[in-house]
């Protein structure tokens, strides 16, 4: 990749990843109905293009709680994907899960548990579609958890966007079961990747 | 009425007493408030990366700790503030999950903006007078001009003031 088109490439390559997201989040519905055991929708996801400034106030501000489950991606691509949900909505998926309801207010290490295998549910199906549609070996690692502000874990997928650029992409898909869910997620390709996946969906590099 | 000025992630802004200025959800982040205690002129920055000079795209100057640390004192000195009086607190700089990413811009970056603030502010030589850095937890953090007082909230720990 030469370094004078960059920018121009930057813009192309985040409309790719931002179809990825589209078909991503619709395997990732199918995964969450499957093993929900139960009829899940899922809203037409919005994709933005975020400066870091904004990215707080587009999950309901920077101090909202929230779990973000975190895994690495090998194989092909290298890099990383995030999944995101509002700590109620994350509450309300582990209960349906294990079948009972949640006590007190913070995850029991068997609620991480069964929060990192919903997490690595999701990811595993959106990283499967676009693993599908590329024809590249994708991989995820081992996921791991964090409840905390918003700001807090998305500083981490931000800082990795800071350094080739200064926005980052967010897609955002709404899950509907009994109750509506708010869910995120980031992929996050490390540069080597960005000629790989633009060359093997058949675009110039 | 005083109020209190937000700043956002890669952004930085100044703040006179009685005001104050915060900004929200740090995580590998760091937050570095600085302050002239006589004039109580006082800024805070939320800088992302390291070093400006690592990489490529680097014209966001509040992204970086070496070119937003120098644009947080000139735009206070602008305001008013001594530059030799300058004091700084800072906060953040957590390691969020144990897994950062793959690529070694990720690694320890929390650690890494921790040591290029410390490195670049005795570089400025401003002392730092408190810090709340590292863990793995995020933190809001608010900073007065009038005292110096540096609050800092994180979830389901008592509010500490550095």
């Amino acid at each position: 990749m030469s370094e004078l088109n960059f920018d121009q490439m930057s813009q192309e390559y985040f409309d790719i990843l931002r179809e990825l997201g589209n078909i991503g989040a619709g395997n990732a519905t199918t995964a969450l109905a499957e093993m929900l055991q139960c009829k899940v929708d899922m809203s037409v996801p919005k994709v933005g293009l975020l400066e870091f400034k904004e990215v707080g106030m587009a999950m309901g501000g920077e101090e909202q709680i929230m779990a973000g489950i975190y895994l690495g991606v090998e194989g092909d691509i290298t890099g990383s994907i995030m999944f995101l949900l509002e700590k109620n909505s994350a509450r309300f998926l582990v209960s349906k899960l294990m079948g009972m309801e949640m006590e007190g207010d913070d995850f029991s290490e068997m609620e991480f548990s069964a929060m990192k295998e919903v997490g690595n549910i999701i990811t595993g199906a959106y990283l499967n579609s676009l693993s599908s549609l590329t024809n590249l070996k994708i991989f995820p690692t081992i996921p791991d958890i964090a409840v905390d502000m918003a700001g807090a874990i998305m500083s981490v997928p931000a800082i990795q966007f800071g350094a080739v650029g200064d926005r980052m992409l967010l897609i955002q898909t709404q899950f509907f079961d009994d109750v509506a869910i708010d869910g995120y997620f980031i992929l996050i390709p490390d540069m080597e990747s960005y000629g790989k996946i633009l060359s093997a969906l058949g675009m110039s590099v | 009425m005083a109020e209190v000025i937000k700043v956002g992630m890669a952004d930085l802004n100044v703040c006179v007493s009685p005001n104050g200025i915060t900004t929200l959800g740090l995580g590998s982040c760091v937050g570095i408030a600085v302050r002239d205690p006589v004039t109580k002129i006082g800024g805070l920055a939320h800088i992302m990366l390291p070093d400006s000079t690592a990489i490529r795209n680097n014209s966001n100057i509040p992204k970086f700790a070496d070119t937003g640390i120098e644009e947080l004192v000139k735009r206070v000195v602008a305001k008013g503030a001594n530059r030799t009086r300058l004091v700084a607190k800072i906060a953040g700089g957590a390691q969020m999950f144990s897994f950062q990413g793959g690529n070694s811009e990720a690694t320890r970056v929390g650690e890494r903006n921790v040591e290029a603030t410390k490195r670049k502010l005795a570089q400025l030589r401003i002392p730092i007078l408190a810090q709340d850095t590292g863990a793995n937890y995020g933190r809001t953090v608010i900073f007065y001009p009038e005292t110096g007082d540096f609050v800092i909230r994180a979830v389901g720990k008592p509010e500490k003031i550095i």
